[in-house]
């Protein structure tokens, strides 16, 4: 059925329809629409779920890890400095291969405080073992929450998962959204079956002691699954096409690359603004495409240069920087077509909520048919020192 | 034997976890001034140096991390730390 929906609120209905039996967040902005909703949703006993209320982020997802490790599908949310909270129970619910699945609103992080969108806070914890997947719209974020689940549990896979769309520009943004029955929820993600869990009748203990002999298997494997999570998200993103009508069999998404000449490489919300200015360029002649990365970890790197095998150029938009090297996904897509011949420039853009409207793409493809790069976009140089 | 997927552990884990590895100098009861007083098994953190059937004392090397904490406090200094070779 189409609804017309904060983002924040589909984003909460689609978790409902997952069912969910221990949902533990702390809230944050802009993540608190989506909790909220939850939190009415166990009280008006229209979601069977136990919430934990909880006094920090370290604490939710803690629980967290002690919910799914009995058993139980799990949900969490949360964003910014709330994820940075939770950093190191991150690393242990990777580590513990937990299928938990968690929405990253995107926000930049303190400080300066900020609690506008990047997507600095997911980047950050790229190495932490999770899966990262990045919405363009609502209609995206909701439904890959299904396919969320659906790959994390998978006894092939088991490793938890980021779903990401960006703070306020899609969080609190009303679009229409196609929401799902439980039925078709049902049909598409099967009942949780947990590969282990804790029973006092059967003890066991998660994330045990790895010593110097075991250690670098453990992380081996984690990536190994992590590869292994490529053709699953595929299928995954297929079936549910084949179900609902909507595809989502790509882990990267090219729009108009065919005879492109200088392609962008993005991820998120900016993607829809990168399509219209590129809808305007080839009005005036220009061959101008985009790649859009649905899914940031596992790293779609022999796709990317597949897609990108025709063009000149590359313009990567980071919504983040790795302070003192370059952009994150801008060093990767460089990793991936080193010695194509390929130039790639790497843009930092819209940090903190800073608009990036489609004069800016423009902007932006200019400079790099210029050969002009690996810079920040947009500075107010009026006010550097 | 395979790895357990998420490092899960069954109840008992400290004695499948064989920590003589750990181990730079290893004790060797020599047996020649011993009093058989037992404080080597007293002091011993790990719980490794057992008593023998001739009550002489013994190490388990599977388990002994070589804190020469026995060598350290046996009153006849019959137990000498060797380093382990290579």
């Amino acid at each position: 059925m189409m609804q017309f929906m904060e983002g924040s609120y589909a984003v909460a209905d689609a978790v409902r329809l997952c069912r969910p039996q221990v949902v533990s967040a702390y809230p944050i902005t802009p993540q608190t629409h989506i909790v909220e909703a939850l939190a009415d949703m166990v009280a008006n006993c229209t979601l069977d779920a136990e919430y934990i209320t909880v006094e920090s982020e370290f604490s939710a997802l803690s629980a967290c890890i002690g919910a799914s490790a009995a058993g139980s599908r799990v949900y969490s949310a949360t964003t910014s400095q709330g994820l940075a909270l939770m950093f190191e129970v991150c690393f242990n619910v990777a580590g513990m291969r937990l299928p938990i699945v968690m929405t990253i609103v995107n926000r930049a992080l303190s400080a300066p405080l900020s609690i506008w969108n990047d997507q600095q806070d997911s980047i950050s914890l790229r190495d932490s073992g999770w899966m990262q997947l990045y919405a363009e719209d609502n209609q995206e974020a909701t439904d890959l929450h299904y396919l969320a689940y659906r790959v994390a549990e998978d006894h092939q896979i088991l490793l938890p998962i980021f779903v990401c769309f960006d703070g306020f520009i899609l969080s609190h943004t009303y679009e229409p959204v196609e929401t799902l029955t439980q039925e078709q929820a049902d049909a598409y993600v099967p009942a949780f079956s947990p590969y282990a869990k804790l029973d006092p009748a059967d003890p066991i203990s998660f994330g045990m002691f790895a010593s110097p002999d075991y250690y670098m298997e453990f992380r081996y494997e984690m990536d190994r699954a992590m590869d292994r999570a490529k053709e699953r998200i595929v299928q995954a993103g297929k079936e549910f096409g084949k179900q609902f009508g909507r595809d989502y069999s790509g882990l990267i998404e090219g729009y108009r690359l065919d005879d492109a000449e200088t392609a962008f490489v993005a991820m998120g919300s900016v993607c829809g603004t990168v399509k219209d200015a590129i809808d305007e360029m080839r009005a005036q002649g220009r061959k101008v495409g985009l790649l859009r990365i649905r899914c940031y970890r596992p790293f779609p790197g022999q796709e990317i240069v597949k897609a990108l095998q025709g063009v000149q150029r590359v313009a990567v938009l980071d919504k983040n920087i790795s302070l003192g090297s370059k952009g994150a996904v801008g060093l990767e897509v460089k990793d991936a077509l080193y010695g194509s011949g390929i130039s790639v420039f790497d843009y930092i853009v819209g940090l903190g909520g800073r608009d990036m409207k489609k004069s800016d793409i423009a902007a932006i493809a200019a400079m790099a048919e210029k050969g002009q790069g690996d810079q920040f976009y947009g500075l107010r140089q009026e006010v550097l020192r | 034997m395979a790895l357990n997927i998420g490092c899960t552990a069954r109840p008992g884990k400290s004695r499948s976890n064989r920590t003589g590895a750990w181990r730079v100098f290893r004790p060797v009861f020599k047996h020649d001034k011993c009093t058989k007083c037992g404080i080597c098994a007293l002091v011993c953190p790990e719980g490794c140096v057992e008593e023998r059937e001739d009550e002489f004392y013994q190490v388990n090397y599977e388990f002994c991390k070589g804190c020469a904490l026995c060598a350290e406090e046996c009153p006849a200094e019959d137990i000498e730390m060797e380093q382990e070779g290579k």
